[in-house]
């Protein structure tokens, strides 16, 4: 049991860098828009190199019958 | 392409007039649009190179206006140094940092193609929308770019961007809410490690522990729980040291006195090496209470942004008339006295009185009136409000903080503060309760200092945690919280306390009818016509005569009318409140109400079968009568099924409405309220929700206009429109921002249900703590039961607040 003499103080270091960590993101912005980057990763600019997707067959878009 | 029936725009959804032939090529394939608005905007959208915008957006755009040059033109004074002065601030040399509020962003995509769009624009440093908020920040290099370059940008792709001044609040939230955050984490962090440890420290107590490596732990823990109480916790020691200068017992009191005595009590211990520690209860509470104070802190900003964004109904500039001339200066320089000079189409920039020229007045924004109302000489109006029909010169009588607009935000700000009156009770009764269980304490400990001395500090401790009144201050706020949040989502934004728990007890529900109901935008219903005139051609003269006025009956005849029209009107000229005449090909029309189409060419208007609830518009020539139009109000699709479940759920349903009897009666009659009042005025409806009450019945108002917001504030609990007048919603405890009429049912459904949630949280904290009361008292409850109580009574009320968080049809 002697082990947990070391382990205990490790897991404090750790909790410090969760800490630290988690106040850079305060401080850099990261919690600024919760809903938007969940959306963001999802429309980037690699169309090009999507190989389904051909000026002539696109799919129809759902949301134009709306 | 341009043949099909029932053809919807590909941009806005809206449906495709017939004979119109605008169309762009997306993706390869050619798409229909309804308008020369889309088309430019989906042309725009095209040439950025941004089309998989349409494959990603699940919400269809809103209809894009057509770019008007003076509309753009204005844009540009957004580039004088001395209108900047609010709202930009420059980081280094040439470069400027602006934020934006954008009108228009219905999902994600939209975020994206603004994103893509602006920041591919030249001398664009960055340009970055928040989705929670649509607001944006730009920040950009003056030598390559102005401002309005970027404002038109924005408006080319189909969105509004309004500058605004971001320090006055945002900052203040911003502080506040990244505070909270760090508060949060270093609790919830230090939470867990603290009752990992305290995992290990019980199972040490039940199965026997190697003393030093308790007393290790012990340390560990207090190490940890030492910034969790004092960074973390304390802000409940200031309010409760507030509370206790101002000679009240609130529930911050307990709080501390809770959170600072196991936290001390913990700490002898570990010192002396002796009786319990309870660093995981500390921590965890402060962890619990300070996560229900954040999510009740989002809600409150979120109500709060809405309050600011009332801001950008105010023009940002003015011309000034001086004696050198006019000047365009911003609208925080006017002073009381300042003679303005208002375009047709112009917002009014302050509140003031109208010394010259007549005209008439959209005041829709704060009365929910969809008629203009016509104003001349004398006559008072109100900043905020839109000039319709020709140029006015106003004299201003109140600026800034006196002005109708500005009180509205007060009201809107005072609104936000004010806290439900069960947790009201709930803090009463803990205050009693508090001080009863600080003098009980105290008695237990002299009693058992007196019998066993060595027992009577752990006994008191353990009375103390056990009874800590924290389950009893989370049961409705958590319960709350909870509920507003799920109803936010639906797009029913809550903006007072009260109004869940009243909500709830309604029997009455009083419908007003003009945008509640219906959709508070005419339509041509049917149309008659006279002589061997074609209805379509009829339909085109009267757009035509119309062409270019912001009159609501205009619009309805520039939708209908063929695009493109070829009928072009000379000479038009508007008479308020009364019609329009115009000269086409040589022949002078005349449209308007019946008595001013009458009164100039003596024609009698007298019809027989006109539907008695619509609006009638006539088209006559120099000699005829030529059509008859009958405009009315499209009912909303959904008030039938609403007022159905309403019913339903027992609740009675009325409907009152300042209309004639004749249009009240006819939608009363289709959506199925046998009870309607017509005619009415505000006294009026205040008098029968008051006659109501004086029943002793509760009463829930839905409306949106300014003549309901009197109606609304007396309402016991009061929905407006999201589409409504700000005053409305200023007045109103909720707001139905997704303007559709069953999620009142869900809200009277989820208001339903948090009530007894917030009954059964109270009567199982008050009866957790009534039962452990007396066997803590009597010493039979060990201080490590206590914890394990206190915490378990905690947990259950807050996972009993988080059902509500489910889905609302359940």
């Amino acid at each position: 049991m002697e082990i947990l003499y070391i382990l205990i103080p490790l897991g404090l270091l750790v909790l410090g860098v969760a800490i630290w960590g988690f106040i850079w993101a305060v401080r850099t912005g990261q919690f600024d828009d919760m809903e938007g980057p969940a959306y963001r990763i999802l429309m980037d600019d690699d169309d090009i190199r999507i190989p389904t997707r051909h000026p002539e067959n696109t799919p129809k878009q759902q949301d134009s019958k709306k | 392409m341009t043949g099909n029936e029932e053809q919807s725009c590909f941009h806005c959804g809206l449906p495709v007039p017939k004979n119109s032939s605008y169309s762009v090529t997306i993706d390869g394939k050619e798409q229909a649009m309804c308008c020369p608005g889309c088309q430019a905007v989906a042309n725009a959208i095209v040439d950025g190179g941004l089309t998989s915008f349409y494959q990603h957006r699940t919400e269809t755009s809103p209809t894009a206006r057509a770019a008007v040059p003076e509309v753009l033109d204005q844009l540009t004074l957004y580039d004088k140094p001395e209108l900047q002065k609010t709202f930009v601030s420059t980081d280094e040399k040439n470069v400027k940092q602006a934020a934006l509020i954008l009108e228009g962003i219905v999902c994600a995509a939209c975020v994206w193609l603004n994103e893509r769009h602006i920041s591919a624009l030249p001398g664009v440093i960055e340009f970055r929308v928040n989705y929670s908020t649509h607001r944006a920040r730009v920040r950009w290099d003056e030598s390559q770019i102005k401002l309005s370059d970027i404002l038109q940008a924005i408006s080319a792709i189909g969105y509004l961007a309004h500058p605004f001044d971001a320090g006055r609040q945002e900052a203040v939230y911003k502080k506040e809410r990244s505070n909270a955050l760090k508060r949060l984490a270093i609790a919830g962090l230090g939470a867990v490690q603290v009752m990992m440890l305290a995992v290990a420290l019980y199972a040490g107590d039940y199965s026997g522990m190697d003393a030093g490596l308790e007393n290790f732990m012990r340390w560990v823990s207090l190490f940890i729980a030492t910034p969790v109480v004092f960074y973390s916790a304390r802000s409940f020691f200031s309010s409760a040291w507030r509370d206790l200068k101002a000679h009240q017992l609130g529930m911050d009191v307990p709080v501390s006195l809770a959170i600072g005595m196991a936290y001390a009590a913990s700490c002898w211990a570990t010192v002396t090496r002796s009786g319990e520690v309870y660093f995981d209860s500390v921590t965890m509470f402060t962890f619990f209470l300070l996560a229900g104070r954040f999510l009740e802190m989002g809600a409150r900003q979120k109500a709060g942004q809405a309050a600011e964004e009332l801001v950008k109904l105010l023009p940002a500039m003015a011309t000034r008339i001086t004696a050198e001339g006019d000047e365009t200066v911003a609208v925080t320089e006017l002073a009381i006295g300042d003679k303005v000079r208002i375009k047709p189409g112009d917002s009014i920039p302050a509140d003031g009185i109208i010394v010259e020229g007549r005209s008439s007045i959209d005041e829709s924004l704060l009365t929910g009136e969809s008629h203009p109302l016509a104003k001349t000489i004398e006559e008072n109006v109100i900043g905020g409000t839109v000039n319709i029909e020709s140029p006015l010169v106003v004299e201003v009588k109140k600026v800034g903080e006196d002005t109708v607009l500005a009180s509205i935000q007060r009201l809107l700000d005072r609104a936000q503060t004010e806290k439900p009156s069960i947790a009201k009770t709930a803090d009463r009764v803990a205050a009693y309760f508090v001080g009863f269980l600080l003098v009980l304490v105290s008695a237990v400990y002299f009693w058992w200092w007196q019998h066993e001395p060595d027992q009577a500090f752990w006994i008191a401790l353990s009375l103390l945690v056990v009874t800590c009144p924290c389950a009893l201050s989370l049961a409705t706020p958590a319960a709350m919280t909870a509920a507003t949040g799920s109803l936010t989502r639906l797009g029913v934004l809550t903006t007072r306390g009260h109004a869940l728990e009243t909500l709830a007890k309604v029997t009455h529900i009083v419908f007003d009818k003009t945008g509640t109901l219906t959709k508070g935008r005419l339509a041509l219903e049917s149309m008659n016509v006279f002589t061997d005139i074609k209805k379509q051609q009829s339909i085109n003269i009267a757009a035509a005569l119309e062409l270019g006025s912001e009159h609501p009956v205009a619009k309805v005849f520039l939708q209908q009318a063929s695009t493109p029209n070829e009928m072009i009107a000379e000479k038009i000229e508007a008479i308020s409140g009364l019609g329009v005449t115009g000269i086409i090909n040589g022949i002078q029309y005349r449209l308007g109400c019946a008595s001013y189409v009458e009164a100039i060419d003596n024609i009698s208007t007298n019809l027989k079968d006109n539907p008695q609830h619509t609006t009638e518009i006539y088209l006559a020539d120099e000699k005829n009568i030529l059509a008859v139009f009958f405009l009315s109000d499209e009912l909303r699709e959904e008030a039938v099924e609403t007022i159905q479940s309403l019913k339903v759920l027992g609740k009675e349903v009325w409907l009152v409405s300042g209309d004639n009897e004749a249009a009240v009666s006819y939608v009363a009659g289709q959506v199925g309220i046998s009870n309607s009042r017509h005619s009415m005025k505000p006294q009026d409806k205040l008098d029968v929700i008051q006659e109501l009450q004086s029943n002793g019945e509760i009463v829930a108002m839905v409306g949106d206009g300014v003549n309901d917001a009197p109606v609304l504030a007396t309402a016991q609990v009061s929905v407006a429109m999201g589409s409504g007048t700000q005053l409305a919603q200023a007045s109103a405890d909720m707001v139905l921002l997704s303007e559709h009429l069953p999620h009142l049912v869900d809200a009277m459904k989820m208001a339903k249900r948090s009530v007894n949630i917030v009954h059964q949280n109270l009567a199982w904290a008050l009866g957790y703590n009534l039962l452990a009361l007396p066997l803590a008292s009597m010493g039979y409850v060990a201080p490590w039961m206590a914890a394990i109580g206190m915490s378990a009574s905690s947990l259950v009320v807050v996972l009993n607040a988080l059902r509500l968080n489910k889905s609302v049809d359940v």
